[in-house]
């Protein structure tokens, strides 16, 4: 048989079949609340275990892996195909903690740079929702500077020895592989002495630790590696090469949900029909008829459709390559942007209720917790201002900023003056 | 802009483009600055030979579209109109020669506006308090068989160059529309003044206009969705045309901001103008991707088309005016210069921000659009 590539209207037809038959409708009112910390921890892993269960029942319908090779597991089929799952997937459940960062970055740098055993080893497994992926990538010492990374690993034998912490690794508590970025040079400069390495992350060696957010969410993590051994094997990309690796790893994390390897329900996000969203909130305020009131409804749901729209056209552009990979940090400082001011609007829709609430409060509780955590949005996945610095630097080819440290061995590079790391 | 075109779309660009920096450039504008029409008939004339006028009028009626859409060509040439604060009524022009072709109207004023010979205009917008979406007072009332208007639209674009006024007004609980010679009895036209270097507005005003019955386009009452679909297609060229406004002012700010040397640096190289330029380039392309999304649904007929090109005027009018406030600033005194050429694409982008809803009437329609669907579902 040739290699025929399945017709997107066969495909569609597939994927609709499957996902009637066998998936469940998410109401608009999850989806709204879906970043809110309600879940107890029992209730939190069913759901992990929930999806691991529906990406096999993907990987069993053919629909796992849409972009990705045949002989990893993958339907070799293209992003035409991928972007058909998406939209037929919007309104229903779909594995979204086997997503990200398990298919972008982490499974993405796998296909990119992994050796053949690593790829032959782990793609099908994350494939078949066997495998969550965590990045193991920024350090308590520094946020957005990732290459400034302290995490060290000193090679022993055929072995590597790690040491160190990283943070912000979004549910390591229930995930099962690390993607490391650690240093193994401190005679060169930083991007000089990187290496990227994979290990599991339930190893002896490794602590996990739950960071409390101020909303009470306790999905973050910090992991610290204490004399962790690992094989060579378990090394991705060359020694000290870790920043040719890093850079891909980069890309593929800001691509995230627009990333063709990624499964997720075309416009199902957080804001996801924020207008509707704001009419709740209006109505249950009892101002769904105020004139200012409907203008800040119509300002979130123009920003939302914008939204979408510029997705749209950036991942266009970077697939014809009538723009650069680094224009996806437009589409990362639009949502910054663009999501902090509907968590404001939505604030200033519910009123005094915003600060206060009761039981019984319906679409007027709660919006204030999500005002609290407004700017997450902007810090998480890399910095608006580091986005702002990709845009100017990188796609206006402005000049860089002064980097004192960019020439200097990382061990005379100045650190933070009190002990963080 | 489209970030890919065809051959032929490219082709029709350039020519336009060339045919605009030979006629329409910076100095040729500052001339125009007291012209009375805003714009040399002749240069009409020979643009309409380029297929300026003829882009949504059937093949059947004379006109042809360059690929399936010709509003979305029509775009790409608003484009360049806004990159080059062109001179000249693309607007109303087209919308009544696209409502004239729709609607079976008068083929000799049709082939007049298709040539560049006459000028025709739609008189939609009226004052406060009748300034919102679709909010007239202007009423047309049948009286023996003929049409009766009364009311005062504003502001009407180059009314004082017109042969033709396409009037809607309301009749009942419905809409009408009609085509008025503008030299008809009862009509008055009072020029008035804008922030524009070369469009040209006017108030007209309506007093027992009568018109016989054969100048109807469509059914008396019965021409919302007509009124409607012209509405999309204004603002689909307006938003083309302020969205190419604001990439030259945005292109000439990054150029500057290289050449511009302060305290031994060149401005591109501070971090907190940096910033601000990733930020007005992140509102460009979001302002692109929406002018060009609610182009695409309106061509298709989208049911979403209205919320979809009223969230792209509530974008772009807004923000495509502070990122030339942005632009301005960024330069300095010389951008608030009459030498300096910024304020011919500040002007463009300024009067956008006004035409056909502002952004706040915009906003609150996708409001009303959302209620009414949730209302529905």
């Amino acid at each position: 048989m040739t290699a025929e590539v399945e017709s997107l209207e066969s495909f569609g037809e597939r994927a609709r079949t499957f996902i009637r038959g066998n998936l469940r409708p998410v109401t608009r009112r999850e989806v709204a609340s879906a970043l809110r910390a309600h879940r107890t921890d029992e209730e939190e892993l069913a759901e992990v275990a929930r999806e691991r269960v529906v990406q096999r029942m993907l990987f069993d319908a053919g629909l796992a892996g849409v972009c990705v090779p045949r002989e990893y597991g993958g339907q070799g089929l293209t992003p035409a195909h991928q972007r058909v799952l998406n939209a037929e997937l919007r309104g229903y459940e779909y594995p979204s903690r086997a997503q990200l960062p398990t298919f972008s970055p982490c499974l993405a740098v796998l296909l990119e740079f992994g050796t053949e055993e690593q790829k032959r080893e782990h793609v099908p497994a994350i494939l078949k929702g066997e495998e969550l992926w965590m990045q193991f990538l920024s350090e308590p010492s520094g946020g957005s500077d990732v290459a400034s990374a302290l995490t060290t690993a000193v090679r022993d034998g055929d072995d590597w020895i790690l040491n160190g912490s990283k943070i912000w690794t979004t549910g390591a508590w229930w995930s099962d592989w690390a993607l490391c970025l650690a240093r193994t040079n401190w005679e060169v400069p930083k991007h000089a002495g990187l290496t990227v390495f994979i290990f599991p992350i339930k190893s002896p060696g490794i602590e996990v630790q739950r960071i409390e957010m101020l909303n009470g969410s306790k999905e973050f993590c910090q992991e610290f590696m204490t004399d962790l051994r690992i094989p060579d094997r378990y090394r991705v990309g060359g020694i000290d090469a870790g920043w040719t690796v890093g850079a891909r790893w980069m890309f593929h994390e800001r691509m995230g949900r627009n990333s063709p390897l990624v499964t997720a329900p075309e416009g199902l996000t957080r804001s996801s029909g924020a207008g509707a969203i704001m009419c709740s909130i209006a109505r249950a305020a009892g101002k769904l008829s105020d004139p200012r009131a409907r203008e800040l409804i119509g300002e979130a749901h123009s920003l939302e459709l914008v939204g979408n729209a510029l997705r749209r056209r950036i991942g266009q552009g970077i697939m014809t390559r009538t723009m650069s990979d680094q224009a996806s940090a437009i589409v990362r400082l639009f949502a910054g942007m663009a999501d902090t001011r509907r968590t404001t609007i939505a604030f200033e829709l519910a009123g005094s209720a915003g600060g206060v609430w009761a039981e019984g409060d319906g679409d007027l509780a709660e919006w204030g917790i999500d005002y609290l955590m407004r700017q997450a949005i902007c810090i998480g996945g890399g910095t608006t201002e580091m986005a702002m610095n990709v845009i100017s630097e990188r796609v206006l080819k402005m000049p860089r900023d002064v980097t004192p440290d960019r020439d200097l061995p990382f061990r005379d590079v100045p650190r933070n003056r009190t002990s963080t790391g | 802009m489209l970030l890919e075109l065809s051959s032929d779309q490219e082709l029709f660009r350039e020519t336009t483009a060339r045919f605009l920096e030979r006629h329409a450039n910076a100095a040729g504008l500052r001339q125009l600055r007291n012209h009375p029409g805003g714009f040399a008939s002749d240069y009409w004339r020979r643009g309409a030979e380029l297929g300026w006028t003829s882009l949504l009028v059937s093949e059947a009626d004379g006109g042809a579209a360059i690929s399936s859409s010709g509003l979305v060509d029509l775009t790409i040439l608003a484009h360049e109109f806004g990159r080059h604060a062109a001179p000249g009524p693309l607007v109303s022009t087209n919308v009544v020669a696209g409502a004239l072709s729709a609607a079976g109207g008068d083929k000799a004023l049709l082939a007049g506006v298709l040539s560049g010979a006459s000028i025709a205009t739609w008189c939609v917008s009226e004052g406060a308090p009748h300034c919102g979406i679709g909010n007239m007072s202007t009423r047309i009332s049948v009286e023996d068989g003929d049409l009766v208007l009364n009311g005062v639209k504003r502001p009407v674009e180059s009314a004082n160059q017109a042969s033709h006024l396409l009037v809607t007004g309301r009749t009942g609980d419905g809409l009408t529309q009609v085509i008025v010679e503008a030299t008809a009895r009862g009509v008055s036209i009072l020029p008035m003044q804008g922030v524009d270097l070369t469009k040209r507005f006017s108030v007209v005003r309506f007093e027992d206009v009568r018109v016989p019955a054969a100048n109807l386009l469509g059914r008396v009452g019965e021409a919302a969705a007509d009124a409607e679909r012209q509405l999309q297609h204004a603002l689909v060229i307006v938003l083309a045309e302020a969205v190419g406004a604001m990439q030259r002012a945005f292109d000439m700010t990054v150029e500057w901001a290289f050449e511009r040397y302060s305290f031994g640096r060149p401005l591109a190289s501070y971090q907190a103008l940096k910033h601000r330029f990733a930020q007005m380039a992140t509102c460009l392309q979001a302002s692109h991707a929406i002018a060009d999304e609610a182009a695409r649904a309106v061509a298709e007929g989208r049911p979403d088309a209205a919320e979809i090109v009223s969230a792209a005027k509530a974008y772009v009018g807004e923000y495509g005016a502070e990122l030339l406030q942005e632009c301005v600033q960024l330069h300095g005194g010389i951008g608030v210069t009459f030498e300096h050429d910024l304020h011919l694409f500040l002007r463009r982008v300024t009067l956008a921000r006004t035409l056909f809803g502002t952004p706040e009437a915009h906003r609150r329609r996708v409001a009303d659009l959302i209620a009414r669907k949730e209302a529905a579902s």
